[in-house]
């Protein structure tokens, strides 16, 4: 038994490995050949390891397209998971390059933690759901109602401001993850579940009699959820967000991952050539190549692909489009021209 | 008046022996005895027998009418329906078919999961001739060697760089007796350690590296991220056990000891890591170490939470040696001064040897709690199998699964569990000489 002081050994071993002065955050990932991208641990249709292992969903399709964008590959991503607590630490402290982990962008996150949202990829907003037997069917009837709420979120924030404006109590139940939620939910530990609109929707596809739920019409706050990186690397920044801004393009010009070969070939549209790098060279003012949005968009598809695929009416998820429609069609999805 | 009439009241012949009243042996009689001795015993009995008949009449349909195949939470609920009729209720076991292996592997890559399935092989064949002294002691060279080929195998990489490592304990030893010949036990003692740790830090990389450029011998190395399930939970908490352990007697004997310094660090040590929860020390590792380090540091993630896992539960190692060193009769020490033993020997052949026997229920304990402590990485975003459940949840098709995942998580952390109680109570019985 002795012998085994040896494994304290190698873990002073392990501390040996520094160094390395960080330049930026590009040069970084492309010496790496690897984006650190910092994910949740885990939230149906925006980010889960499938059978084989894959990340899947919404948020992923972000990071996909960023390190298609950089790296040529959308397979070349070190996925980190983060939870609530864990997440601003690993991208503040360099652990991760870019958060997309379904993070609301508020004043203090943007300015006081020194982080830069770089757009938002789903508008989402909080929501109430309550057993139909309640009987009850606005949120200003919740006066006095156990709320079971996750810490550490935004949402509980939130709560607190809407039953204090409106002059209610509730009596809060402290739950760490959402799948906690669901159950103390199911198992009547409170009367009514707080949280994001898209996460109630999902967790409501998910009970076995989902029709004796319902989800309560008011929302009662505004969830831009997006994918952010650290102050002071404006290159890296712009990147991810002209990334992000690719995928809407991409989806309000009809480029899809199936006619964007045909398209690449060039069009009679100028800002289509502009984005697929067959006219001028946007890439090439923050360090890219031409190709790099055709690569980000062929990842996983535009933006309408990848909400129709992860979180969209026809998966179990089963999302409307909603706030998050193009704008075009009345939503808020609106990305600044290229040119 | 000499005939020999027999006797009336004498018995020559023993009566047939009666059976006893059936209410007092076979099952009558035990559940006479065992159940029902008395009037309070009766009733205690029967609301025993009714919450375990509601328990059995829930779980067991539930667990009998499991679907082992089927890819979604919702497939499950219509095989089940269909079977079972409308509204019966049954387990998706299916979730654990289809995702047993991240469970146990995490995201370890599934081509190398022999890796891990020999590293675990070569511990238990390691372990077996220190837990079981009647095994040949030649098996002890493997004892050795884990703690060297298992991480290599683990992490892969160059076979150098485990070899290096292991130089170091070399070069510590002959220093600790080149110079302890010439200036005194501690003073080598000191050296050896120091020249040990010079190798470590500054000598055995650049050695490996350059011994890998000569003759490049390496395996497919695997990065920490991807170790989870059982097998992360398994891996921290033998390094934890095996680390802890030398570590808590270190410091058990230093809070004893008479140098002043010595003990006042190890009686602050001690104080300070068992004054503080698991979880702050997992979120310094974690959260804190990553704004004290400079950008860019790679001090891996794993290794970092083995250091605090180890800390930890060596400082309550510690007080429990202090526990069976404290319960040792004083002429114990006095014989040992008596047959002129120096202090190291003393402790090896005399002390430790009783003072370890007394102290194994808790050390056990404080095994066992150590091993169901990793569940805590979780929380700081390591996927245990803790962690994986919540990333299967995760998933469209299994979301809103809880029972079987828990269930099953639970079942293997008892089946660990419980061998390793079973074990300390072979050894109890096994070392038990007292009178």
């Amino acid at each position: 038994m002795k012998k085994t002081i040896i494994l304290g050994a190698l873990t002073a071993a392990g501390l040996a490995a520094a160094g390395a002065a960080s330049a930026g955050t590009l040069d970084d990932v492309k010496a790496r050949g690897k984006l650190n991208c910092g994910v949740s641990t885990g939230l149906v249709g925006f980010a889960a390891p499938d059978a084989n292992g894959n990340w899947q969903g919404f948020d992923i399709g972000v990071c996909r397209a960023v390190a298609a964008a950089v790296l040529g590959d959308p397979t070349a991503i070190e996925f980190v998971p983060t939870t609530g607590k864990t997440r601003f630490t690993a991208l503040a402290s360099g652990e991760v390059d870019m958060l997309a982990r379904n993070t609301t962008w508020t004043f203090t996150r943007d300015v006081d933690l020194k982080f830069e949202f770089v757009g938002v990829n789903y508008y989402d907003g909080q929501g109430f759901m309550v057993p139909k037997s309640l009987g009850v069917t606005s949120a200003k009837d919740l006066d006095g109602a156990t709320v079971c709420i996750q810490t550490g979120t935004t949402t509980e924030l939130n709560l607190a401001d809407f039953f204090r404006s409106n002059n209610m109590n509730y009596e809060p139940v402290p739950i760490e993850t959402n799948a906690e939620a669901q159950q103390q939910f199911l198992a009547g530990a409170c009367d009514t579940l707080t949280t994001d609109a898209s996460g109630l929707a999902a967790t409501r596809a998910a009970f076995e009699n989902p029709h004796d739920y319902v989800i309560l019409p008011e929302i009662i706050s505004k969830e831009p959820l997006g994918p952010l990186v650290r102050h002071g690397d404006q290159q890296w920044g712009d990147i991810v967000r002209w990334t992000l801004n690719a995928l809407i393009s991409a989806e309000e010009l009809g480029i899809t991952s199936a006619n964007i070969d045909e398209l690449a070939k060039g069009t009679n549209n100028p800002e289509i050539n502009r984005i697929l790098g067959t006219e001028g060279d946007l890439g090439g003012m923050f360090g890219l190549d031409k190709q790099w949005a055709y690569r980000a968009i062929k990842a996983g598809g535009n933006y309408g692909e990848l909400f129709e695929k992860n979180i969209g009416e026809n998966t179990p998820v089963g999302l409307s489009r909603g706030l998050n429609a193009q704008w075009r069609d009345g939503g808020l999805i609106y990305s600044p021209p290229f040119r | 008046m000499t005939t020999h009439e027999p006797i009336a009241y004498v018995r020559e012949k023993m009566a047939e022996q009666k059976a006893p009243p059936p209410t007092s042996v076979g099952i009558l009689g035990w559940i006479r005895a065992n159940l029902f001795p008395d009037l309070v015993s009766g009733i205690l009995t029967v609301v025993a027998l009714f919450i375990v008949y509601s328990l059995v009449s829930g779980l067991l349909p539930w667990l009998l009418h499991g679907v082992w195949n089927a890819s979604s939470l919702d497939e499950c609920r219509k095989i089940i329906a269909e079977r079972y009729g409308e509204g019966a209720s049954g387990a998706c076991w299916a979730v654990i078919h289809e995702r047993f292996w991240q469970l146990m592997y995490g995201f370890y890559p599934s081509h190398l999961y022999w890796r891990p399935n020999l590293a675990f092989v070569l511990l238990l064949l390691g372990i077996a001739p220190v837990l079981f002294d009647n095994l040949p002691r030649k098996m002890l060279l493997i004892t050795i060697a884990v703690p060297f080929v298992g991480p290599w195998l683990l992490w892969g990489g160059s076979v150098w760089v485990p070899i290096m490592v292991f130089l170091g304990f070399v070069i510590g030893i002959m220093v600790n007796r080149f110079v302890g010949r010439m200036s005194g036990a501690l003073v080598g003692i000191i050296v050896g350690v120091l020249a040990a740790v010079v190798w470590w830090l500054f000598l055995s990389g650049p050695a490996a590296d350059l011994v890998q450029s000569i003759i490049p011998l390496s395996i497919e190395p695997v990065a920490s991220r991807n170790f989870g399930g059982f097998m992360l939970a398994i891996t921290l908490g033998i390094t934890g056990i095996a680390m802890s352990f030398p570590l808590g007697i270190f410091l058990a004997l230093g809070r004893q000891s008479n140098l002043v310094i010595l003990k006042t660090m190890s009686v602050g040590f001690i104080e300070f890591i068992r004054g503080v929860p698991l979880i702050t020390l997992l979120f310094v590792a974690s959260v804190l170490l990553n704004y004290f380090l400079p950008k860019g540091t790679e001090f891996d993630i794993i290794l970092r939470v083995m250091i605090m896992i180890t800390i930890f539960s060596a400082a309550y190692m510690a007080e429990a040696i202090r526990g069976g060193l404290a319960a040792l009769p004083k002429g114990q020490y006095e014989a040992a001064d008596a047959l002129g033993l120096d202090y190291w020997q003393a402790q090896r052949l005399i002390i430790m040897p009783q003072a370890l026997k007394i102290a194994i229920p808790s050390i056990v304990s404080i095994f066992i709690g150590l091993f169901k402590d990793t569940t805590l990485v979780s929380i700081i975003g390591l996927s245990d199998p803790i962690g994986w459940v919540k990333l299967i949840q995760a998933n469209a098709e299994w979301n809103g699964i809880v029972w079987e995942l828990y269930g099953f998580v639970a079942f293997v952390f008892f089946l660990f569990c419980f061998s390793m109680g079973r074990y300390s109570m072979y050894l109890e019985r096994k070392l038990q000489t007292g009178h």
